[in-house]
């Protein structure tokens, strides 16, 4: 196939991989880091996925002494469903109600559950994404497609440290005959962010 | 434990330098505690290889949009909960929320 070409693996030219590519050389030679360590680690991240976040999720919408267990102690909630949240930092979820939409942001750094939902999503990470979640946190919304409605508070969550959010929003209308993997599928990463809803 | 979920309290204005664990729009503003989240190792201490030890408490602390931006879109019923260390915040006035 011709114009179409893949790039390497570590061939990669942009500077910063370049510098990554120095770094990780430098932490081999000095013993710091193994590769089967760096690789160890990278197939860590990639079982992690938002799709973890939607069973939580789904579960709680079924089972009321789930979603209490999930809101008081959620490692012990992902446990439960067989998901390791296992990470040094905290994990709290936090409840949409038809009085309070959650929204999360990391305005320092880009804190996000990633034991429990992987990678961020790139926006997740971006300066405009981290400085207006907290400033103007619905027009966000807006721009994501949501609008909170007339009369409910929006509560934006600034992790700085410690500790990982994820938002249980509220189960749709109209789902009322749906199985759990169903509800599931409803569950969008954007919606564990809270920048939207599922529907 | 300095504080008690509902005291007042307001964060400091320090320009400390480094690692710091504070939302610079923070800085200066007046909020309360909403609870107590837990005791971790100082990250602003752990961020240069010390051990971070004592253990200090982290706490999630609410502000009010308004407070936050004199120009906030949205109702005044919407806030934000930061996660802040104690040695970031002093009592504020006012009494318990």
């Amino acid at each position: 196939m011709s114009g179409h070409q893949h790039e390497e693996a570590g061939k990669t030219t942009s500077p910063y991989a370049a510098r990554i590519r120095a770094i990780e050389a430098l932490l081999f030679e000095k013993g710091v880091l193994t590769e089967p360590e760096v690789q160890d680690s990278i197939s860590y991240m990639e079982t992690r996925s938002p799709s973890n976040g939607a069973k939580l999720v789904a579960r709680a919408w079924m089972d009321e002494g789930f979603e209490e267990l999930l809101l008081s102690d959620a490692k012990a909630a992902a446990l439960q469903l067989g998901i390791d949240p296992e990470h040094p930092a905290e994990f709290i979820v936090v409840k949409n109600t038809t009085g309070v939409h959650n929204l999360i942001v990391c305005t320092l750094c880009s804190c996000y559950p990633r034991a429990i939902l992987g990678r961020p999503p790139d926006w997740y990470k971006s300066f405009e994404y981290r400085s207006r979640a907290v400033r103007e946190p619905r027009a966000v919304m807006r721009e994501f497609g949501f609008e909170p409605p007339e009369g409910v508070e929006v509560l934006v969550h600034d992790s700085t440290a410690d500790v990982r959010y994820m938002v249980l929003p509220m189960r749709p209308p109209g789902t009322e005959d749906m199985g759990e993997d169903e509800l599931a599928h409803l569950v969008t990463r954007d919606s564990l962010v809270g920048v939207n809803v599922p529907s | 434990m300095t504080f008690e979920p509902g005291d007042r309290v307001k964060v400091l204005l320090s320009e400390k330098p480094g690692h710091v664990r504070i939302p610079g729009y923070l800085k200066g503003k007046a909020g309360w505690i909403e609870s107590l989240i837990g005791e971790f190792p100082n990250p602003e201490e752990l961020a240069y290889g010390h051990s971070g030890l004592p253990v200090r408490p982290l706490y999630k602390v609410g502000f009010r949009q308004a407070d936050l931006w004199d120009d906030y879109e949205g109702p005044a019923e919407d806030y934000l909960y930061a996660d802040v260390y104690e040695h970031w915040l002093e009592p504020g006035e006012g009494g318990p929320t």
